[in-house]
């Protein structure tokens, strides 16, 4: 145990001396869902260079003792075929830590594709998170309003996201608050998340989707659940409604900056239908959604 | 004028006339060379129409090399380009096109023929045969994936590279997202190669299976004949699926078709399946030839016995077994849910230990050794630690909830390197070093050998390592650029640093060939390492038939008997049957790569005279009389007095 942490104690210094003495993202939880995984990592980390550290401690010795220098010249090795017992250890130990592992994955994969623990009791906020070719559109269909390229989201309040793609396959990730997922353009996929510490976090599409995808990619800010409220009635205050000739101007390829509109386009461009799991297939809105997609690509025809 | 359009680069830059221009010069150099010197006659005598599988082997090696710079200029590119933030020097869509590339070539055209490389020179060698079971169907083999890596390699220059990663991903890599007829190369070069591959696949099993010499039963075959029959096995389950899911893709971008577009019923996700139903068992093929190479040489440099062969083999049936099992594991993030997301978690994990297995049989081979510190050896040691790391940070990628973090991320370009580049890339540098003398009858340098390997390492080591700290603070994979505030440009910059020094050890291996053909003695015998198997047991370089008389093999150590009294090669000679060469394979080659360019550009009408072409020859030969030919009683006396006299 002593040595695991002594390993971690390095590993930390190192990668905060490297990263400019920054928390890496991933390991600098915010939220729920991104403290489980951190978690998970860092114990398989702790397990691995255990691993590690044995192969390497066995490989020396071997390297060491056994070395021809450091023999006679007449010294002829031995004939040695396996032996069950040592052979059954070899298996035996690494099938113990996968089963340990397996657990904690199977536990962890339960606690990620649900609301996060300790907010079954809130009702979760819905956010529509759709990606075209390279923005991130978030409707919040509650709210009534959308926003392009910045997502604002109260802590303390549990989070699922709605997500789909007007293009290629896209990932929603914010790492700070949990694990990405994709965002696909025949299906919707829920990722549930939440925020417990007020703050700006990255978030981006992690998926290579073309020749924007590097700036694709969008600012996420918590605010206390009051703010948040204020923000929304701020917005339906200030902000222009979203008519579908504004969307679809959005929807063309390119890069754009921050807007914000009251009204969502899921009222004209509904999400998909078929939900991952379901077996049935609306035909009517799935037409409709692709008439808009193709609608899109035609454009971009034009422009070659 | 309109006609010729289509082949020109849609996005051109000086680096891509540059190239024109260097592929032109060269071209213009190799056709002056071969002739002023009259070397026409011999290339096509000796090489182009070769069916003896120690010359395909060498084609496959010097192929594998080529390709190897090929793909490491695109990577030292894509490390330049990221060795700063906010770096100019690529734009979005070259950087694009160089990793997709990248990836294609490392995998298909590298790392495969690398693996093809080993398994055409060894396996008959390693069983007592005189050739593979399929001679000519193997030049085929050779010929179809030179087409196919040709093909590929052009599209940089005649229409545009593919763009849409290795992966080639739908819809990206549908004609709405990806407009040039770079993915149709893609789609059609991996097509052609891919028969190649699985005409071997078909031959390398019946090899093993039908051709042993007498006495080697299938557990007493050498280490690396045995890898070689499994991944062999998993080429024949694999790659069909391969071949449908890219004749899909074709498909979809020229007829029309719509199963991977998300529209018509068609299904993005499907590509992705079928992709990785292939593509997981693929890197397996890769890596059991690499551990066969590597039981082979660790065994040979301790001085022993490799530990636990009977365990080595069961853990490779385990292996491939659960090989294709697997595949979600690339797409945890697709939304399945928790309950797949878990099986394909635990599967995951299961290689794991038959993984281990190994390692540790490795670690107990070198017990009780006399250990040389050779530069095989130097890459066998080197490889299972930092193997180890990458084996357990796959293990690590396995946690499905957890690698929601890790996906698209540096952290996973990290694991995967630091599987294939220990694991593969070692492995074939090693063998490439362990049977250069068997091949060509002389020695590589060791000093400059031990230098190529340290740099190697170290840069290996520089190179990848802090990608996975950088893939933990939030580096996308695929990204053409950063920013400043991100915060990794110092762990992109020692990537960069890594590289370079990579690529020093990289050119230094071609320094040694030079090197070492001019000065390396000659006279080095038959077994210049001390080594036990078979292979070893004929001469140095292997004459064409391979052994003068049929061994009676013993066990897997046929050179340890040898010393203990066995006779190995009992009785006299005897006239040997030995297949004719024949320009067929090439002028295959020659067609399928007319027909693939005709493909790519939709070219209707060559398209159909070179299908045409195709059945011409497979019909030519059937009717053809070609029964081989004998080398008679005196000539193998001649050839082994003049071989044993040198
Ligand atoms: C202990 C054994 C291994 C385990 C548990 C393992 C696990 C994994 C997992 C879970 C992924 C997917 C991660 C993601 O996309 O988020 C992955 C990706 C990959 N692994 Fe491994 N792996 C192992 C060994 C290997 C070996 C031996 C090779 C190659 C010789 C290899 C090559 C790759 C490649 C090429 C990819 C993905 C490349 C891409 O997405 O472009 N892995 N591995
Ligand atoms: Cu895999």
């Amino acid at each position: 145990m002593k040595l695991k942490w002594a390993l971690l104690a390095v590993f930390f210094t190192i990668t905060t001396v490297l990263t400019g003495c920054e928390p890496l993202l991933v390991l600098d939880p915010k939220g729920p869902q991104a403290e489980r995984q951190a978690n998970d990592i860092m114990l398989s980390i702790g397990i691995m260079s255990f691993i590690v550290i044995a192969v390497l401690a066995i490989l020396t010795y071997m390297l060491i003792k056994y070395r021809a220098s450091k023999q006679s010249e007449d010294y002829e090795p031995p004939h040695i075929e396996g032996n069950p017992i040592v052979e059954a250890i070899c298996v035996g130990i690494p099938v113990i830590i996968v089963i340990f592992l397996s657990i904690v994955s199977v536990k962890s994969n339960y606690i990620v594709e649900a609301t996060p623990q300790g907010y079954e009791d809130q009702e979760p906020l819905v956010i529509y998170a759709s990606s075209s070719n390279w923005k991130w559109h978030f409707s919040y269909p509650e709210e009534d309003i959308e926003t392009v390229n910045y997502l604002y989201i109260p802590t303390d309040r549990p989070l699922e996201f709605k997500l789909y793609s007007y293009g290629p396959i896209t990932s929603f990730w914010i790492p700070q608050l949990g694990g990405q997922k994709y965002a696909m353009a025949d299906m919707v996929t829920t990722l549930h998340l939440a925020a417990e510490v007020p703050g700006e976090y990255m978030g981006r599409n992690a998926n290579f989707s073309g020749e924007g995808f590097a700036e694709n990619a969008f600012n996420v800010k918590a605010v206390p659940p009051a703010e948040f409220d204020e923000w929304v009635e701020e917005v339906k205050e200030t902000a222009s409604p979203l008519t579908e000739e504004k969307f679809n101007e959005l929807l063309e390829p390119g890069h754009l900056g921050q807007s914000t509109y009251t009204g969502t386009h899921l009222e004209f461009s509904p999400a998909p239908e078929h939900n991952h799991g379901s077996s049935e297939q609306d035909e009517h809105s799935t037409d409709e959604h692709h008439e808009s997609g193709h609608s899109e690509h035609d454009d971009e025809h034009s422009q070659h | 004028m309109e006609f010729f359009e289509r082949f020109a680069v849609p996005h051109p830059s000086p680096a891509i006339y540059a190239s024109m221009v260097a592929i032109g010069l060269t071209v213009i150099a190799i056709i002056a060379g071969l002739t002023y010197f009259k070397k026409w006659g011999y290339l096509w005598r000796e090489w182009l129409t070769t069916v003896d599988h120690k010359r395909i082997a060498i084609m496959y090696l010097i192929s594998a090399l080529l390709m190897l710079f090929r793909g490491g200029a695109d990577a030292i590119l894509m490390r330049a380009q990221l060795a700063v933030p906010d770096n100019k020097m690529l734009d979005a869509q070259h950087y694009n096109e160089i990793f997709t590339t990248h990836g294609v070539v490392m995998i298909m055209f590298m790392a495969m023929p690398f693996v093809f490389a080993f398994m055409n020179y060894l396996i008959p060698l390693q069983i007592g045969a005189r050739d593979v079971a399929f001679p000519r169907l193997n030049a085929i083999s050779f010929w179809l994936f030179f087409a196919g890596a040709m093909l590929f390699n052009i599209s940089f220059v005649v229409g545009g590279s593919p763009d849409a990663g290795w992966t080639s991903y739908f819809p990206l890599a549908g004609n709405d997202f990806s407009t040039s007829v770079g993915t149709n190369y893609y789609m059609i070069a991996l097509q052609i190669s891919g028969l190649g591959t699985l005409m071997t696949g078909i031959n390398m099993i019946t090899t093993i299976f039908k051709m042993r010499a007498p006495g080697m039963t299938l557990m007493k075959m050498p280490m690396f004949t045995w890898s070689s029959l499994i991944a062999n096995v998993i080429i024949v389950f694999a790659f069909p699926v391969l071949t449908v899911a890219l004749a899909m893709g074709t498909m979809d971008r020229l007829f029309g078709t719509n199963f991977f577009t998300t529209s018509n019923g068609g299904m993005d996700m499907l590509w992705a399946n079928l992709f990785w139903v292939w593509g997981h068992p693929e890197v397996y093929i890769l890596i059991l030839p690499a551990f066969g190479l590597y039981s082979e040489i660790i065994a040979t440099f301790s001085g022993r016995n490799l530990y636990g062969y009977k365990s080595m083999v069961a853990s490779m049936v385990l292996i491939s077994l659960l090989s294709f099992l697997v595949w979600t594991h690339h797409f945890f993030t697709m939304g399945q849910g928790a309950l797949t997301n878990s099986i394909f978690s635990i599967t995951t994990m299961a290689i794991a230990v038959p993984t281990g297995v190994k390692i540790f049989n490795w670690l107990f081979t070198l017990w009780k050794g006399k250990i040389r510190f050779t530069v095989p050896m130097l890459y066998s040691l080197g490889f299972i630690p930092l193997f180890t790391v990458g084996g357990v940070t796959g293990v690590m990628l396995a946690m499905s909830a957890a690698d929601y973090q890790y996906h698209n991320t540096m952290f996973l370009v990290a694991h995967f390197h630091n599987t294939i580049i220990p694991g593969v890339v070692f492995a074939m540098l090693a063998g490439f070093t362990y049977y250069w003398p068997k091949m060509f009858g002389f020695m590589l340098n060791e000093k400059i050998g031990k230098w190529t390997f340290w740099m190697l390492t170290v840069g290996f080591v520089l190179a990848f390592f802090p990608m996975y700290i950088s893939g933990l603070d939030g580096q996308a994979r695929r990204m053409y650029t950063y920013s400043e505030a991100a915060g990794f440009s110092m762990l992109n910059m020692l990537s960069f640093v890594g590289a370079a020094v990579m690529a020093f050890g990289f050119v230094l291996i071609v320094y040694n060939i030079y090197y070492s053909v001019r000065y390396s003695p000659r006279n080095i015998g038959a077994n210049p390492w001390n080594a036990r198997s078979l292979e070893w047991a004929t001469h140095t370089p292997v004459p064409e038939y391979n052994f003068a008389i049929t061994p009676n093999v013993a066990s897997s150590e046929a050179l340890r008997d040898v010393k203990n009294g066995h006779d190995l090669f009992p009785g006299k000679y005897e006239k040997i049957h030995m297949p004719n060469n024949s320009g067929l394979p090439f002028i295959m080659g020659v067609i399928f790569f007319v027909w693939g360019f005709s493909f790519v550009f939709a070219m209707w009408i060559p398209l159909i005279i070179a299908t045409i072409g195709i059945f011409a020859c497979m019909g030519y030969r059937s009717a053809e009389k070609d029964h081989g030919r004998y080398i008679s009683v005196k000539e193998i006396e001649d050839t082994e007095t003049k071989l044993r006299g040198a």
